[in-house]
């Protein structure tokens, strides 16, 4: 492993480590206001310094790490899932299955990410409680996330289908399904590990995207996303330094999960 | 020629399947929005029992699953794309509006970005200087690591114009291809060859790379098109610019169902026209090369 991977993985473990402890590490719950020190700078009491409504600030970038950081990955997962059941099962299957899964994968693909997600959201209610918010947040993101995905399956599936040992697997006489979970399966695990971890830093950027423009998670419930909505309000950058750790607490993490990637995406296919 | 000819209907029928299937949910989603079948004229009370029953009779016809979807897809066939819920103005007079705007923006971000990522991945091939290759790495990586919408609010906070801001979205995507791609076709044993032989790096250029790189250039300008009509929406929603990213921004946050599922399908058909029309050029190329 190389110093930048292990560097990566030091990064993601402390800022991980530190979201989950956030319950021990915060001063004070992220939904507390002090309201006689609104829109205050950073002191010994607020070390990032306190937001207009007067929440501490770290402690509500710690607990919004610790939603982005868990439910990224819950999506990732769902997403891959997805992935392999439609892109896996349509190339395993081959012919007009892996036609038609190739034709709605071409269609979500030429739709931007951005206008799918946002549509989508739409079509949800949007004033729902701040655990609600958060659960159909990741839930879209999870559920829409599998196309890219379910191409290369397809692709991968289809080209184990006319393998060898497939064949002659077919040839003995074992049974479709029996074929499919113990010998295509386990040669698609492989695409599968690359494709959750693909997924994650994707994942974060999306909700950050929606959480800016009003579409993510819901206050008072912390998101980067939600925290990274506070940078609309500044004049300049130097004006308030600190208003910026949560963007480069998430460059740091999607930056350590793409110097990871590069050693996934090196996996056989 | 025949098979640029399949190529070509091929995309044809993908972008009717589209306009027919997005007609269909668009439809859909204006028979579940809430507010359907009600007409708030009916709650007046000067309208006695005989005209509230002529109101609701005048909306029969929407009842009716199959003549409701027929009328709808009749009526967008000519040019009627229904009333935005939020606005109260015809999603058509809104789209033609706001438009040239987006198309100014798009336009410009596309130029400028592909501006940059030939720009700096020519000079990676040419110098292939690892110390240039880390930095111009590392910058394209910094912008692929910030979130779209924070882009969009540094270019609001350093006063620089929108398109500048697209074109920082879609470069490090597009950085990335272009880059590997002309390091790999310098890197042929022809081109080394060409080189030794002390060929003008213009000609080596424009005779031996390009002509090798274009069709997989093209489909990643394909593609781009896409990054960048994304990238609109954040764009123009925070840097206060009203296209068409702002009015499906609007129309997402008031739930206006209608008129936001006519930008998605809007969006889609010129995504798809980009991509389509990047991968018959290329296949153009393609054919010419051989």
């Amino acid at each position: 492993m190389s110093f930048w991977r292990k560097l990566a993985c030091v990064a993601l473990v402390l800022v991980l480590g530190a979201s989950v402890a956030a319950n021990w590490l915060a001063p004070a719950s992220y939904a507390k206001q002090f309201r006689d020190a609104t829109n205050a700078a950073p002191s010994r009491a607020h070390w990032l310094g306190t937001d207009e409504i007067g929440r501490d600030r770290f402690a509500r970038v710690l607990y919004g790490t610790r939603i982005s950081l868990l439910l990224a990955p819950a999506a990732a997962l769902l997403s891959t899932l997805m992935a392999a059941l439609i892109g896996g099962l349509a190339g395993y299957l081959g012919g007009v299955w892996a036609r038609m899964a190739m034709a709605l994968t071409d269609l979500f693909l030429s739709l931007p990410w951005l206008f799918l997600l946002i549509t989508a959201r739409a079509l949800m209610p949007l004033n729902v409680s701040p655990l609600v918010s958060v659960l159909v947040t990741f839930l879209l993101l999870g559920l829409l996330g599998w196309t890219a995905a379910a191409r290369v399956l397809c692709t991968t599936a289809g080209a184990l289908r006319t393998s060898d040992f497939v064949r002659q697997a077919r040839a003995v006489g074992l049974p479709g399904q029996r074929l499919f979970w113990v010998h295509v399966v386990p040669n698609l695990k492989p695409v599968l590990y690359a494709q959750f971890w693909i997924s994650i830093p994707v994942f974060i950027l999306s909700e950050a995207n929606l959480g800016i423009l009003g579409l993510g998670v819901a206050e008072p419930m912390p998101s980067w996303g939600s925290l990274l909505k506070e940078l609309e309000g500044l004049v300049s950058v130097g004006e308030e330094p600190w208003k910026f750790v949560p963007l480069i607490l998430l460059v740091v993490v999607v930056t350590s999960f793409q110097l990871l990637l590069s050693k996934q995406e090196e996996l056989p296919a | 020629m025949r098979s640029l000819r399949w190529k070509i209907a091929g995309h044809g029928l993908a972008l009717v399947a589209t306009v027919l299937l997005g007609g269909f949910l668009s439809a859909t989603l204006v028979r579940l929005a809430p507010g359907f079948d009600v007409d708030e004229r009916e709650l007046d009370p000067h309208l006695n029992a005989q005209s509230v029953q002529a109101l609701r009779d005048a909306r029969h016809q929407d009842r009716n699953v199959f003549k409701f979807y027929f009328s709808y897809m009749n009526r967008a066939a000519h040019g009627d794309l229904g009333t935005s819920l939020a606005l109260g103005q015809p999603v058509r007079t809104l789209l033609r509006d706001r438009a040239p705007l987006t198309m100014r923006l798009l336009t410009m971000g596309l130029g400028l970005a592909w501006l940059l990522t030939l720009t700096l991945a020519l000079s990676a091939a040419w110098l292939r200087l690892s110390v240039y290759d880390t930095v111009t790495t590392v910058v394209s990586g910094t912008f692929l690591c910030l979130p779209a919408a924070v882009l969009a609010l540094l270019s609001v906070l350093w006063n620089v114009p929108g398109s500048l801001a697209i074109a920082l979205i879609v470069f490090p995507h597009t950085y990335r291809y272009a880059r590997n791609l002309l390091v790999k076709a310098y890197s042929r044993p022809h081109i080394i060859t060409a080189r030794a032989k002390g060929l003008g790096e213009a000609r080596i250029l424009f005779w031996h790379v390009l002509p090798v790189v274009t069709p997989q250039l093209l489909a990643v300008a394909g593609v781009s098109v896409s990054l960048a009509v994304g990238a609109a929406i954040p764009v123009e929603a925070l840097c206060g610019l009203a296209g068409i990213g702002q009015l499906a921004w609007q129309a997402a946050l008031a739930r206006d169902l209608p008129l936001l599922v006519n930008i998605t399908i809007l969006v889609t058909l010129v995504t798809l026209l980009a991509n389509s029309g990047a991968d018959v050029i290329g296949h153009v190329v393609r054919g010419q090369e051989a």
